[in-house]
């Protein structure tokens, strides 16, 4: 029972790992950057939902519908006024780019909101689901959560595959230039990956805080670090690769700090990538030809 | 193409980088002879502002006036910024009343932020060196405590800290003391006071082994507690970084049958900790030290998850004492919420260090050596000091404080003496 009960908090963390990790993909594989301020956009978009319910009484799903809104404009927004200028700089200037909205993110949170940590009310307000008489008690947030990050995933998936702009988007990822010739827009495909990443981000950040309701400036640092390596593991520029990348990373975490130790799960977690990386360098579900999105 | 240019680019850098140190090395040279003319206008300054006493003095023929530069070191913001704050705003409030009796020790008082970050501590408090401190009440947090006190060991500056409760903060450091009770103390009390009242039969520790407080804490609790035979069933710890998910952690002292969790831990965490084992279902008594103070006044923290957690605390804002209620008031007042113990540690300190001074009879004018020497010499021999925290305190020479712990319950919003 014990396991079972670890199996699911693994799997819920996992989910949010996987959400977070699908915006970290997505970005990459059509952008070919690494957008290290994705963790925070995390942030920003649990402040907003914070703010929604408990300073402007609006009702949980406003909130979210407030913050995936929020969240959608500022990635459009970072993109257009930090990366569209370097399009053409080595990749090099774009990461330390990314790596300086990030810290302007946080300590813009920081000013505003103020070091204290703030208690996120849960959005969740349904009763646990209890199996075998009580002996296995689930929390209804790790349900939600696994249930939404599925839902994501299979929309992200189809969206990609059968619409026009996610034609575009393969196309882009594919060769940008041939795609610019072939009268696709460019920027406006890269604008609305980034729309689409951040939106996620801020579901990302509204389930992350539901479970675990700490929320200060830094709070999407750690879980966006983990969710590159969710990406990075699963195999960067693949959609069920970050899925799969991140749940599997959260199983881990949780039943490397259940069997092995408590002192050495994120230890555990590095190992299992650099020996996954080293069979497998381009990740579990990554592919050498360049079709990623 | 690519590898040339990033060659340039290196070289262009490393020149750069060259040319800078370069740079540094003649500006230093230059500066140095500089600094001599700023010293003497400094000085002329300063006897510029010695005058200027001398005149109010005549004007109003009172007593000598003393004006001591006390300075305080904390986080005023990053995650710990709520024990900095209330330490300053609780020593503000002492320096306030001190200045208001008019006597002849008067009170400068400066704080400076130091985020909870033992480099930007040291910068800290050598700002305040610069500003002329002569007594430094802090710094507020252990591990910047330790940085500082070995600086000011160096400078002979007199520290005492309202909250710094490692003993690393004193060992070895003759100037430095502690108005807070260490943390070995703190887990040899929890743990007789668990088995005398028989609190729990199977306890349960979670603790942050990357901390330095939490770690003290949690090995002095274990030892005791093997000593007087109490069960410890299940010991799970976490860190700064993994500080988000206690499932684990809540379900080994679940599956072992722990019907009491002790947390020698921050509230921030606690906080988490409390919400997870409701969502399990886990119901143990949940015992908390002096770092637990601070959950009631969490921005959105469901109070009622705090009922029944027990917390030892040196000070209860909610205490019916003469001292206490006169700073609560005084304190809501200034600062429109009840002080929590942080407040009263740093309240404490500066009466302490004014009584102190009164009783050595130290003026501003002696060295800052002569003024630490002084105050080692009173703390540690038999001066004993009454405040908000605790009645008769006395130093031993090491710099620790002789005073109990409280335990206290939480309940619905308050605290309540067992």
């Amino acid at each position: 029972m014990a396991f079972l009960s670890n199996l699911i908090s693994g799997i819920s963390l996992g989910s949010v790992y996987a959400i977070i990790a699908l915006g970290y993909t997505m970005v990459y594989g059509i952008a070919k950057m690494l957008n290290f301020a994705h963790g925070d956009v995390i942030m920003v978009g649990a402040y907003m939902c914070f703010c929604a319910m408990n300073y402007w009484g609006l009702p949980p799903l406003a909130g979210i519908l407030l913050a995936i809104i929020i969240c959608t404009l500022l990635g459009i927004v970072i993109e257009k006024l930090a990366y569209k200028p370097l399009r053409a700089a080595t990749s090099l200037a774009v990461l330390i780019t990314a790596i300086g909205v990030s810290y302007f993110l946080q300590n813009a949170a920081l000013l505003i909101f103020k070091a204290d940590p703030k208690v996120f009310p849960s959005v969740v307000t349904l009763p646990n689901l209890r199996l075998f008489d009580g002996s296995l008690i689930i929390s209804a947030t790790s349900i939600i959560t696994v249930i939404v990050s599925a839902i994501i995933m299979v929309a992200l998936t189809l969206f990609v595959s059968r619409s026009k702009t996610g034609k575009a988007m393969r196309a882009v990822s594919e060769d940008k230039e041939a795609a610019q010739l072939m009268g696709i827009n460019v920027n406006g495909t890269i604008s609305v990956t980034f729309a689409i990443g951040s939106g996620l981000a801020a579901i990302a950040g509204v389930l992350l805080c539901s479970a675990y309701p700490t929320l200060m400036p830094t709070t999407g640092s750690m879980p966006g670090i983990k969710a590159f390596t969710a990406a990075v593991f699963g195999g960067i520029g693949s959609i069920p690769g970050a899925m799969l990348g991140g749940i599997l990373l959260g199983v881990i975490e949780i039943l490397g700090k259940a069997y092995i130790s408590t002192e050495l799960s994120d230890a555990i977690v590095f190992a299992v990538l650099i020996i996954v990386l080293l069979i497998k360098p381009t990740g579990l579900l990554g592919r050498k030809i360049n079709e990623k999105v | 193409m690519k590898l040339t240019k990033a060659l340039a680019l290196i070289m262009a850098l490393a020149m750069m980088f060259a040319l800078l140190t370069g740079c540094g090395g003649s500006g230093n040279s230059a500066s140095a002879p500089a600094e001599e003319p700023a010293a003497d206008t400094a000085e002329t300054a300063e006897t510029a502002e010695a005058a200027e006493p001398a005149a109010e003095e005549a004007a109003e023929p009172a007593e000598d006036v003393m004006v001591f530069h006390i300075g305080g070191v904390g986080p005023l913001t990053g995650a710990a910024a709520i024990y900095g704050n209330a330490h300053n705003n609780g020593s503000q409030v002492a320096v306030d009343e001190i200045n208001a009796l008019g006597g002849s020790i008067q009170f400068e008082y400066k704080f400076e932020d130091d985020e909870h970050d033992p480099e930007k501590s040291v910068n800290a408090y050598n700002a305040l060196k610069d500003w002329g401190m002569q007594i430094l009440v802090g710094p507020t947090t252990t591990q910047p405590a330790i940085a500082v006190g070995a600086e000011a060991n160096a400078d002979r500056i007199f520290l005492l800290t309202p909250s710094a409760s490692s003993t690393d903060v004193t060992d070895g450091k003759d100037n430095a003391f502690q108005m807070c009770f260490t943390d070995p103390n703190q887990g040899i009390t929890a743990a007789n006071y668990i088995k005398d009242n028989a609190v729990g039969e199977k306890v349960a520790i979670i603790y942050n082994n990357a901390d330095a407080y939490s770690t003290g804490i949690a090995q002095s609790f274990t030892d005791t507690a093997a000593e007087i035979g109490l069960e410890i069933v299940s010991t799970t710890t976490f860190t700064d970084d993994s500080a988000n998910d206690f499932s684990v952690q809540l379900t080994e002292a679940k599956n072992a049958e722990a019907d009491l969790v002790f947390l020698p831990i921050y509230y921030t965490p606690a906080s988490l900790i409390l919400a997870q084992a409701k969502d399990m279902e886990y119901a143990p008594i949940f015992f908390g030290v002096d770092g637990m103070d601070g959950i009631l006044d969490l921005e959105g923290f469901d109070t009622s998850l705090a009922n029944g957690v027990m917390l030892m605390t040196p000070f209860n804002p909610w205490g019916t004492d003469e001292a206490t209620a006169n700073f609560v008031d005084a304190f809501v007042d200034a600062y429109g919420s009840k002080p929590n113990q942080f407040a009263a540690d740093g309240y404490d300190c500066v009466w302490a260090i004014y009584e102190a001074i009164q009783e050595a009879g130290i003026t501003p004018d002696m060295s800052n050596e002569e003024i630490c020497d002084a105050l080692i010499a009173t703390f540690t021999g038999g001066f004993t000091f009454n405040g908000t925290t605790g009645n008769d305190m006395t130093w031993s020479a090491n710099g620790e404080v002789s005073k109990a712990p409280i335990v206290v319950t939480i309940q619905d919003d308050i605290y309540v003496n067992n």
